[in-house]
């Protein structure tokens, strides 16, 4: 308050004293203001990097053991009296024998001969729980790629149950009293012993990646849910682009600007903020009930997704269209170019990183949604790989909420692992972006 | 015409403008930018437009190739001719008025592409090189013609943006050259510029000066006294005094042109 | 008239101004210096007289300078050009006015040792004359009046005539007292002299006449006045 005490006469004489005290109060007060303001920015980034590394980390922890799974090491004899003789069968014959033959009994004679204490259905039921259902097409398929195994006896890898799978994994705590757990004593003597014989390992699980999905959480894979990303994106992608940037060319340069073209404007602004459920229930509305589209496929799936993409797309066009110079559109009318040349030859190329860059993030949008592909039902349990945009299908976030969903405990790391795939994808998606637009960004 | 200004010997038996105005007004919206403006431009003579910032010189020389149809709330009356054809009746086709009519902006505006496509944009969007080696032609004369040829003729292919200043814009005049116009419109070509820029412009100017008739709107009385034979002075969107450069910068008729020129409060 | 926008520039062309008006009162006051100097024969004022042109020249040459300064840092255009080339050549003009007077003091040296001969008086009547062209040109500039230029310019008719009166009165003289040829001749100088600076003042007039209206005054009196063709005729 003092200084406001100083008569504008004696302010106005000399020059400023910036020596004096409250000069230097001053000073000091407005670096000790920006100090502040800077270590609470700092402070809002520490807190933001920590919230990711808090959930990449959670999801890596529980993920990462979703791309391996346990195996058991037996010995399998390949009897030749249960499987048929492949020398003395037409090879369509022997086929059609191993496809009926049961291969569990294969696996429950090695077994028995490991733990030949075991008797009683009951008990050797049991037993053979600890290998995964998914072993009798595993050795099926054996015997179908080498016939010439018929006799002999070798040791094979099987996957071993989700449950046995998740005790290895540590999973499951063998501390509690066995009626509250699903793995039982007996379960896990047998285990101690298959593991001291050094049968038990834990290997990278290519079947994940590449398998459909399945009720069993050793061998649902992602491969069917990316395939279905994949078709639908793509139908996402040839819808909405290209509407995208026409609506978007002829906004920005033909339109005129008049009270309709301003309310379309506000309107696509306000579509790009509907929640994507709405966009569900109209794709729900639209395309199965009045045009009849199948229903889970990937076009439907796509078209959809393209309604929620569109917004993205038109915005992200209309902004990288105004951020041309006017100078180079001046510059070709002025030399006689007609309007459609003025676009075509120097608008749109120099705007296309921008409008690339738009669009990839819209897709990067579309992958990650599933809100609304549940409304059209891309949610149902699909264990074939789509083969066409017309089959039926689901996508890498439903099949992480399908997951999820599910009550084995082996699925939780299945969750995380199919959530790392998507975010491989949305990363390298978003990296295509910031690629494109430091490579063909104009600089004026 | 008889609303042509005054000539004396020779002149006043040569004169027949190549561009004039009739009675032009233009307006922005409510906004009436250019009053009733009566205009000869003749094509062996330079003319300046000269005047402060808003005083409509620039509103008027894009009148002349119609590159303020592109803005919605621009409103143009009266004639604009171009050799006795009014451009602003239907049936004119812009395109190709803007072909004959070239401009030149404030800002070098190159294309950010090579300096031969530069140059080769408006002969191919017009159809007027049948060959390739025609339109090498076509490129070769335009560049040398806006004095630029020595300095990229070893390097056609690399960006037009890479050059300086002072060579992207006699790139631009030797793209607006290369579609053969009949009129170059300048808006304040040379304002972005240095001296030396300036003075190799100015000097491109008066060379090109037999061929097209030449337009030019600008900041520097200096650079209008230099260059042009005729000159304009508007102040708000009227113009108020025409005629020959020697004479308006050493007697102006009017009051307010002399306060202009001479750096005066109006 | 409105002033510059940068007042350094009007202070510029005010300095100009003022060394015009200066060197124009200097001249005047020579020339009455000179005229009295002749009257009493008196040689310490005729020598005043020579130093005061010397002072003259000095300021033309400031003069100069300072019109040079104004074209490098202004490029005047307009009234302003016309103002700064016109001051520069009626400095020169302004000079010469100078070294006339300047030329009627130095024969008061060589009448001073002659033999005595009386003045003729319409020689004084000349010089009133011309020195009051002097005086009402400066006022034309001092006032930017290009009436009053016209007037001065329309008044060196009289002094024209004053001046062939004198011419005849004196060959007269000569003819009646031939003896006294030598000194009479003087005085025919001094006439003729005085007759120049008329001249001299005449073509100040015609500058201010073109500076404030940038027309050249005897084409436009040509134009406007065809009696004024007489005149031209009449020398």
């Amino acid at each position: 308050m003092t200084e406001r005490n100083v008569p504008h006469a004696e302010l106005s004489t000399g020059p400023t004293d910036w020596k004096s005290g409250a000069m230097q109060a001053r000073i000091a007060r407005r670096y000790r203001r920006e100090r502040i303001f800077q270590s609470l920015g700092l402070g809002a980034v520490v807190i933001s990097v920590l919230f990711l590394v808090f959930l990449l980390g959670n999801i890596v922890k529980n993920g990462a053991y979703g791309f391996v799974q346990t195996s058991v090491s037996i010995d399998v004899t390949f009897s030749a009296d249960l499987l048929g003789d492949p020398t003395s069968l037409s090879p369509e014959a022997f086929t059609e024998k191993v496809r009926k033959t049961n291969m569990l009994r294969l696996i429950q004679t090695s077994m028995q001969e490991l733990f030949p204490e075991v008797k009683g259905r009951r008990d050797t039921r049991t037993l053979l729980r600890i290998v995964s259902t998914g072993a009798r097409a595993q050795l099926r398929n054996m015997i179908l790629a080498d016939p010439a195994l018929i006799g002999t006896t070798k040791r094979v890898e099987l996957l071993t149950s989700d449950d046995i799978d998740q005790v290895i994994k540590g999973n499951i705590d063998i501390s509690l009293p066995e009626a509250n757990r699903k793995v039982k004593d007996n379960e896990l003597s047998w285990l101690q012993t298959l593991q001291n014989d050094d049968r038990i390992s834990l290997n990278f699980h290519s079947q994940f990646l590449t398998g459909g999905d399945s009720r069993e959480p050793e061998l649902a894979g992602v491969w069917g849910a990316i395939v279905g990303s994949a078709f639908t994106l793509m139908v996402t992608l040839l819808t909405a682009f290209p509407i995208g940037l026409c609506a978007a060319i002829y906004l920005e340069e033909f339109a005129p600007k008049n009270r309709f073209t301003d309310i379309i404007e506000i309107n696509i602004n306000n579509l790009a903020a509907v929640p994507s459920i709405v966009f569900g229930l109209l794709g729900l509305a639209v395309f199965l009930s009045v045009m009849g589209m199948p229903r889970s496929a990937p076009i439907v799936g796509g078209l959809t997704l393209a309604l929620l993409t569109l917004p993205t797309v038109i915005i992200a066009s209309r902004a990288s269209i105004a951020a041309v110079p006017p100078s180079i559109r001046d510059a070709a009318r002025g030399l006689g170019a007609s309007p459609m040349q003025v676009v075509f030859h120097h608008v749109i190329p120099l705007a296309m990183p921008g409008i690339m860059t738009g669009t990839i993030i819209g897709m990067a949008r579309a992958l990650g949604e599933s809100a609304p592909l549940l409304m059209i039902g891309m949610v149902a349990f699909i264990v074939d790989i789509p083969g066409s945009i017309n089959d039926a299908a689901t996508v890498l976030p439903v099949q992480i909420y399908l997951w999820a969903d599910s009550p084995e405990r082996a699925f939780v790391e299945k969750t995380s692992a199919a959530i790392m795939v998507l975010l491989f994808f949305l990363i390298a998606m978003n990296g295509i972006a910031i690629w494109l637009r430091q490579k063909f960004e104009q600089k004026w | 015409m008889n609303s042509a200004p005054a000539e004396t010997g020779p002149e006043a038996i040569q004169a027949k403008p190549k561009m004039a105005a009739r009675g032009v007004n233009v307006f922005y919206g409510d906004n009436h930018a250019i009053k009733d403006i009566d205009l000869d431009l003749y094509a062996d003579k330079v003319t300046s437009l000269i005047g402060p910032s808003g005083c409509g010189k620039s509103t008027f020389l894009r009148c002349l190739n119609r590159m303020n149809d592109t803005i919605p709330i621009c409103h143009v009356t009266g004639e604009i001719l171009l050799e006795d054809e009014n451009i602003y009746t239907s049936g004119i086709d812009v395109v190709q008025l803007r072909a004959r009519v070239g401009m030149v902006f404030q800002k070098p505006n190159p294309f950010p592409k090579s300096i031969y496509d530069n140059v080769a944009y408006g002969p191919r969007i017009h159809g007027l090189a049948a060959h390739r080696t025609d339109l090498d032609e076509i490129v070769t004369t335009s560049l040398e013609k806006a004095g630029l040829w020595q300095e990229v003729k070893d390097r056609l292919d690399s960006s037009g943006t890479a050059l300086s200043g002072g060579q992207q814009q006699r790139l631009c005049i030797a793209r607006a050259i290369a579609v053969n116009p009949e009129v170059i419109l300048m808006d304040e070509p040379c304002s972005a510029l240095d001296p030396i820029a300036t003075a190799k412009i100015e000097a491109l100017i008066d060379e090109l000066s037999g061929r097209y008739a030449i337009i030019i709107v600008t900041h520097s009385m200096q650079q209008a006294a230099r260059i042009s034979r005729k000159t304009a002075f508007f102040h708000l969107g009227e113009m108020v005094e025409y005629g020959d450069t020697t004479e308006i910068f050493t007697s102006p008729k009017e009051d307010r042109t002399r306060d202009y020129i001479t750096g005066r409060i109006g | 008239m409105n002033d510059h926008i940068l007042s350094t520039y009007d202070d510029e062309l005010q300095e100009v101004r003022s060394i015009v008006i200066q060197m124009g009162d200097l001249a005047a006051n020579q020339l009455s210096e000179a005229m009295q100097a002749l009257r009493d024969l008196d040689i310490e004022k005729a020598k005043e007289v020579r130093l005061s042109d010397k002072k003259l020249d000095a300021l033309e040459i400031t003069a100069e300078r300072a019109v040079i300064g104004v074209f490098a840092r202004r490029a005047p255009v307009a009234d302003d050009l016309r103002e700064v080339v016109s001051a520069l050549k009626m400095t020169t003009m302004i000079e010469r006015m100078g070294d006339y007077a300047k030329n009627i003091a130095k024969r008061t040296f060589a009448l001073s040792d002659g033999a005595l001969v009386v003045m003729p008086e319409m020689l004084d009547k000349m010089a009133i004359e011309a020195h009051q062209m002097i005086e009402s040109v400066l006022e034309a500039y001092v006032k930017r009046s290009a009436e009053q230029a016209v007037a001065v310019w329309e008044s060196d008719e009289a002094l024209d005539s004053m001046y062939n009166l004198t011419y005849r009165k004196i060959l007269a003289r000569m003819m009646e007292t031939p003896e006294y040829i030598g000194e009479l001749t003087h005085y025919l100088m001094i006439a003729k002299n005085i007759e120049r600076i008329g001249d001299q003042a005449t073509n100040v007039a015609e500058q201010i006449f073109y500076a404030i209206t940038g027309d050249n005054l005897e084409e436009a009196r040509a134009k406007n006045d065809e009696t004024s063709v007489e005149l031209f005729a009449k020398d």
